[in-house]
C-alpha cells in the first residue's frame, strides 16, 4: 500500500488545520472522559430517535459546517482581494472553492433546514414524533458521516478540485488524478441517501400524522413548504444517486460513462447533475419561504394573505424546478430552439415567486409590525431576494446569458438568491424557534447588532460582483492581473466579507451570552405565536403534547387565544406510546463511513468487509422487533405538573 | 429604515455607472453579436429596475405605515383572506413581462446563433478553435495556417468559430465581440461573430478547467482586410510547418506563448463530428467513438465526418481565399458611424 497518497503536502495552512483538528479531537475525547460524559453522550444523543434532539444535532452540525464553509469563503476573498495575490496557489484555491460550494449547499443549508424541519414539523402538526423515528436517526447519521468524510479530505489525501458541479472530463481520473473527486462521489452519495430517506419520512409524517381536523388546506405554511420540498427531494435525489454511482464507477473501476474515451459523454454528467442540481436550489429555498411566512404572520399579527395562492405557487415552482435544468449550460451549443424553451420555463418561475412576494407585502399591510430579530431578517430578505430574483430573470434570457455565464455576475446572482433565500431564513428560524427548544430567547440587542453587520456586509460583499461580471471577470479565477482593473471592486468585496465574518461571530457570541444570562421564558409562547408548536411547553417534553390537539382553523393557536376556539376536545390524559432509543443507526453510519473511506483510497479488503457490514446491519435492522414503550398516564400528569410550575424535567 | 441607505447608494451608482462605462466590457460591444447582447442586457436591466421600484415602493409604504407605534398599541389586525382581483393583477402583470422578455430572448438568441444580418451575404471565414490544457489553437483551414494563443481576423467579416477541446470543457469568450460557447471533446460547437472596429480584444476561456485556468487568455486582434491578407501571406512564407510530432509536443505542454505555423493540425487530427450529426440517429454512436479516440492519442487519421454545412475544411488551402474578400454592405457606413 502506498502511504504517500494519504498525505497532503506543502501548505503551512494545511499543517495548521491538521494540528488543530488533532488537538480538537484529543480535547473532546479527554473532556468526555474527564467529565464522565461518555454514557450521557451515548444515551442522550448518539442513540436518540427523538426528532427534537436529531434536529438539534442537524443544526449543530450545520453551524460547524457554516464555520468551515465561511473560512473557505474568507480564504477565497482574501486570495482575490488584490491582483497577483500569493496567499493560495491554484490547486489549493480550486479545492477551497469546490469545498465551499459543496459544504454550504449540501452540508450547511440543507441540514440546517432539515434540522428546523425535524424540530418543528411534528410540533406544528400536533404529532409525537416523525413517522419513522429510527429511519430519521439513520438519515442523520448518514448525513453526518458523509459530511465528516468530505471534511477529512482536506487533510487526508486532498479535497475535490473540479468545482461543486464536478464537470467531466475535468473530474475524471485523467484530469483529476488525486483522490479528491473520489471523496466527492462517496461523501455526497452517503449523505444523499440520508436525505432521500428524510424525504420519504417527512412526506409520510405530514400526510399521515396530522392532528385531527388539520386538513391539508389548514396546514401551517411551513408545513406545506416542507411537504413540497420533500416531494422534490424524493424526485430529485435519485438522479444524483445514479450520477454519483456512475462517477464512482468511472473513477474507481475504469468504466467510461463520462470520460473522453470510448464513447463517454461529458455532457451527460452536466445534464444529470443539473437535473438534480436545480431542484436542489428549491429544496433549500421553499422551506425558507415557509419560515418567512410563519414569521411575517406572527410579527404583523395577521394571518397569511392569499394562503391558497401561496400553496399553489409553491406547487408550480416545484413542478417548474424540474423543467429548467438546461439553463445552467445554455452555452453548450444545443441551439436557439432548445435554449428558448428553457429560457421561457425559467422565466416562468418568476411569476409564482412574485406572487409570494406580493402576498407577503400584503400580509404586512394593515398589520401591526414589530421589529424583532427574526422579523428583521425576514424584512431584509424581501428587497435583497428581489434583486436576486430579477437578476435571475436576466440570466434566464439565453442570449444575454452567453455574456453572464461563468462570470462573477452569476456568482453575485446566486449569492443574492441563496443567502437571503436560505441563510437569512435559517438564521431567522433559528432565532424564532430557539426559545421553543431551549426555553429562553436569544438576546435581542446582540441579535440586532449581528443582523446589521450581516445584512450590510452581505451587500458590500456581493453587489460589486455584478459589476465584476460585466467587466469580464470569470468565476473560479484564483488570480488576475493589475491591468484587468478587477482589483478595487474585489478589495471592496473582501472588506464586506470581513464584515460578514464579524456578523457571524456576533451571532455565535449571542448564543453563548444568551445561554448564560438570558432569563427563562415561562410563557411557552414568547412571540405570541399562531401555530401549534407554541401550544406546548418550552422546552417541550419528550412526548410533545400531553393531549393531542384538535384543529379547526389554520392558525389554530391564534384562534384558541383570540376566539376561544378550544384546542383540546378530549381533556383526559392517557398513556403515550413512544419509540425506544437505538444505537443501530449510529453504528450503521460508522460502517458507511469506513466503507466510504476505504473506497476513496481503493482499499478493497476493508471496503468489501464494511460493504458486507452495511448489508448485515440493514438486514438486522429490518428484523428488529422493538415496538417501543409506553409512558404511563400518571407519569405524564406528573411531568405536566412540573412543567407548569416552570421546572425542567 | 436604516438599511435602505446603502442599498440606495448602490442602486444610484448602478444607474450612474451604466451608460458609457467603458470598463464594463460586456456593455462596450465592438461587433453586431455583442451589440445585440448588450442591448438585450440593458433592456432587461431597465425592465427589472421597474419591477424593483414597484416592490420597493410598496415595501417602504407598508413598513412605514403599519409598524407598531405607541398610537396603535393594542390594535389587533383583522383576519384577511386574500383578494382575487389583487392576486390576479400580480399574476397577470408578471406574465406579461415574462412574455415580453421571452419574445426578446427567442429573437436575440436566434439572432446571435446565426450570422449577423449585415453579414448574411458573406461566406464566413472559418476558424477552428481548439483548447488543450491551458492553451488555445486557432486553425484557419482556408488559409492553411495555425496559431497558438492569439487569433487575428479581418474587420467587417463574418467569422465562424468551430470549437472543440482536446480535454476538459472550455468556453471561448471574446466579450466585446460575442457571447461565449463551450468547446468540448465529443462535439463541435459553432460561434458566429464579426467585428466592426479594428482593435485588440481580450479573449479567454470562461469555463473552469483546472490548475492553469486563470492564465488561459488570448488576444483577438481585428485588423483591416489588407493587413490581414498581408499577415496571412507572411505566415505562409515564413512560419514553419506544423508537423504531427510538433503538434503532439504542443498538446503535451501545459502553457505556451504565441506560436505560428504555416499548416494546420486538422490535416492529421480532424475535429469531432458536429452537433447536427450527433442528433441524426444511427450514425451518431460511431461518430462519437471516432471523435473521442482521436483525442486520446492523436495518431491516426480517421475519416472525419464532414461538417454538415459543407464548408470548406480541406487539407488544401481553399482557392477562394486567394480572391478578394466579399465586400460587406456595412463596409462603407460603419467607419463614420462610430
Amino acid at each position: 500500500m502506498d502511504l504517500d497518497k494519504f498525505k497532503v503536502h506543502g501548505e503551512p495552512l494545511i499543517y495548521g488545520a491538521m494540528v488543530s483538528i488533532a488537538l480538537a479531537t484529543i480535547g473532546i475525547l479527554v473532556g468526555l472522559t474527564y467529565f464522565k460524559k461518555w454514557g450521557y453522550l451515548w444515551r442522550e444523543w448518539l442513540t436518540t430517535v427523538d426528532h427534537k434532539k436529531i434536529g438539534v444535532m442537524y443544526i449543530l452540525a450545520a453551524l460547524l459546517m457554516l464555520f468551515r464553509g465561511g473560512v473557505d469563503a474568507m480564504m477565497m476573498r482574501l486570495q482575490t482581494a488584490a491582483p497577483e495575490m500569493k496567499f493560495l496557489d491554484a490547486q489549493h484555491y480550486n479545492e477551497v472553492f469546490t469545498t465551499h460550494g459543496l459544504i454550504m449547499i449540501l452540508f450547511m443549508a440543507m441540514p440546517f433546514i432539515i434540522g428546523l424541519m425535524n424540530v418543528i414539523i411534528p410540533l406544528q402538526i400536533g404529532a409525537r414524533d416523525v413517522a419513522f423515528p429510527r429511519l430519521n436517526a439513520v438519515s442523520f447519521w448518514l448525513f453526518f458521516m458523509g459530511a465528516m468524510l468530505l471534511n477529512i479530505s482536506f487533510v487526508i489525501g486532498g479535497s475535490p478540485d473540479a468545482g461543486w458541479s464536478a464537470y467531466f472530463p475535468l473530474a475524471s481520473l485523467e484530469f483529476s488524478p488525486t483522490v479528491g473527486n473520489n471523496y466527492y462521489s462517496l461523501a455526497l452519495q452517503i449523505s444523499g441517501i440520508g436525505t432521500l430517506i428524510t424525504g420519504v419520512n417527512f412526506i409520510v409524517t405530514i400526510l399521515k400524522m396530522r392532528a385531527p381536523g388539520m386538513k391539508l388546506m389548514k396546514m401551517p405554511m411551513f408545513t406545506w413548504s416542507v411537504l413540497i420540498t420533500n416531494v422534490i427531494i424524493v424526485f430529485a435525489f435519485p438522479v444524483l444517486t445514479v450520477a454519483l454511482a456512475l462517477m464512482m464507477f468511472d473513477r474507481l473501476f475504469g468504466s467510461q460513462f463520462f470520460t473522453m474515451a470510448n464513447g463517454g459523454m461529458d455532457m451527460l454528467w452536466a445534464n444529470l447533475f443539473w437535473v438534480w442540481g436545480h431542484p436542489e436550489v428549491y429544496i433549500v429555498i421553499l422551506p425558507a419561504f415557509g419560515i418567512y411566512s410563519e414569521i411575517i404572520a406572527t410579527f404583523s399579527k395577521k394571518n397569511l394573505y392569499g394562503y391558497t395562492s401561496m400553496v399553489f405557487s409553491m406547487l408550480i415552482i416545484s413542478l417548474l424546478s424540474f423543467l429548467v435544468w438546461a439553463h445552467h449550460f445554455y452555452t453548450m451549443g444545443q441551439g436557439a430552439m432548445v435554449n428558448s424553451f428553457f429560457s421561457i420555463t425559467t422565466m416562468a418561475i418568476a411569476v409564482p415567486t412574485g406572487v409570494k412576494i406580493f402576498n407577503w407585502l400584503f400580509t404586512l399591510r394593515k398589520g401591526r409590525i414589530t421589529f424583532t430579530t427574526p422579523m428583521l431578517y425576514t424584512l431584509a430578505f424581501i428587497p435583497i431576494f428581489t434583486i436576486g430574483g430579477v437578476t435571475g430573470v436576466m440570466l434566464a434570457m439565453a442570449s444575454a446569458d452567453y455574456q453572464y455565464h461563468n462570470t462573477m455576475f452569476l456568482v453575485a446572482h446566486f449569492h443574492y438568491v441563496l443567502i437571503p433565500g436560505a441563510v437569512f431564513a435559517v438564521i431567522a428560524g433559528f432565532h424564532y424557534w430557539f426559545p421553543k427548544v431551549f426555553g429562553f430567547r436569544l438576546n435581542e440587542r446582540l441579535g440586532k447588532h449581528s443582523f446589521w453587520w450581516i445584512v450590510i456586509s452581505f451587500n458590500v460583499t456581493f453587489f460589486p460582483l455584478f459589476f465584476l461580471g460585466l467587466m469580464g471577470m470569470t468565476r473560479r479565477t484564483y488570480t488576475y492581473s493589475e491591468e484587468s482593473g478587477f482589483g478595487p471592486l474585489n478589495m471592496l468585496s473582501f472588506v464586506g466579507a470581513v464584515g460578514l465574518a464579524i456578523g457571524f461571530l456576533l451571532l455565535v457570541y449571542n448564543i453563548y451570552w444568551s445561554t448564560r444570562y438570558m432569563p427563562r421564558d415561562t410563557t411557552s409562547d414568547p412571540w405570541d405565536g399562531r401555530t401549534l408548536e407554541w401550544a406546548t411547553h418550552s422546552p417541550m417534553p419528550i412526548y410533545n403534547f400531553a393531549i393531542v390537539p384538535t384543529v379547526q382553523t389554520r392558525d389554530a393557536l391564534w384562534s384558541a387565544k383570540q376566539d376561544n376556539i378550544p384546542l383540546y376536545d378530549d381533556k383526559k390524559i392517557t398513556k403515550i406510546h413512544m419509540p425506544s432509543n437505538t444505537g443501530k443507526p449510529f453504528i450503521l453510519g460508522v460502517i458507511f463511513f469506513i466503507l466510504g473511506f476505504s473506497l476513496v483510497f481503493s482499499l478493497w479488503i476493508p471496503a468489501i468487509l464494511s460493504g458486507i457490514g452495511v448489508i448485515v446491519m440493514l438486514a438486522f435492522m429490518s428484523f428488529d422487533r422493538d415496538h417501543g414503550y409506553y409512558i404511563s398516564a400518571e407519569e405524564v400528569i406528573a411531568t405536566e405538573k412540573k412543567l407548569k410550575r416552570g421546572e425542567t424535567v | 429604515m436604516k438599511k435602505k441607505g446603502p442599498l440606495y447608494a448602490l442602486f444610484l451608482s448602478l444607474i450612474l455607472l451604466l451608460p458609457g462605462c467603458s470598463s464594463l466590457t460586456v456593455l462596450n460591444p465592438k461587433g453586431p453579436s455583442a451589440r445585440t447582447l448588450s442591448d438585450t442586457i440593458i433592456l432587461s436591466i431597465v425592465v427589472m429596475l421597474g419591477v424593483l421600484a414597484v416592490v420597493y415602493i410598496l415595501y417602504i409604504f407598508v413598513l412605514v405605515k403599519y409598524r407598531a407605534k405607541k398610537s396603535n398599541e393594542g390594535y389587533i389586525p383583522e383576519h384577511e383572506e386574500g383578494n382575487k382581483v389583487l392576486e390576479a393583477i400580480w399574476i397577470i402583470i408578471p406574465i406579461i413581462i415574462v412574455a415580453f422578455l421571452s419574445v426578446v430572448t427567442v429573437k436575440t438568441t436566434t439572432e446571435v446563433e446565426n450570422v449577423a444580418a449585415d453579414y448574411k451575404d458573406q461566406t464566413p471565414l472559418v476558424i477552428y478553435a481548439s483548447s488543450s490544457n491551458w492553451k488555445w489553437h486557432f486553425s484557419y483551414p482556408e488559409e492553411g495556417i495555425e496559431t497558438v494563443n492569439y487569433v487575428n481576423m479581418p474587420v467587417h467579416r463574418a467569422v465562424e468559430f468551430r470549437m472543440y477541446s482536446f480535454g476538459t470543457i472550455t468556453s471561448l469568450w471574446i466579450p466585446q465581440l460575442a457571447g461565449q460557447k463551450y468547446a468540448m471533446s465529443d462535439m463541435l460547437t459553432t460561434l458566429h461573430l464579426s467585428a466592426d472596429t479594428e482593435g485588440s480584444y481580450i479573449g479567454k476561456n470562461a469555463n473552469f478547467s483546472g490548475k492553469g485556468f486563470a492564465h488561459m487568455e488570448f488576444e483577438a486582434l481585428v485588423m483591416s482586410n489588407k493587413d490581414y491578407d498581408e499577415w496571412v501571406n507572411d505566415v505562409k512564407e515564413t512560419a514553419p510547418e506544423l508537423t504531427e510530432d510538433e503538434f503532439k509536443g504542443l498538446l503535451a505542454t501545459d502553457f505556451l506563448g504565441r506560436k505560428t505555423y504555416s499548416s494546420t493540425h486538422l490535416e492529421f487530427s480532424p475535429p469531432p463530428g458536429d452537433h447536427s450529426e450527433h442528433m441524426s440517429g444511427d450514425g451518431s454512436e460511431m461518430d462519437m467513438d471516432n471523435g473521442s479516440e482521436e483525442h486520446q492519442d492523436n495518431k491516426e487519421i480517421h475519416p472525419s465526418p464532414e461538417p454538415s454545412s459543407g464548408t470548406e475544411f480541406d487539407s488544401e488551402p481553399d482557392p477562394e481565399v486567394e480572391q478578394p474578400l466579399p465586400s460587406s454592405p456595412v463596409d462603407a457606413e460603419t467607419h463614420d458611424g462610430h
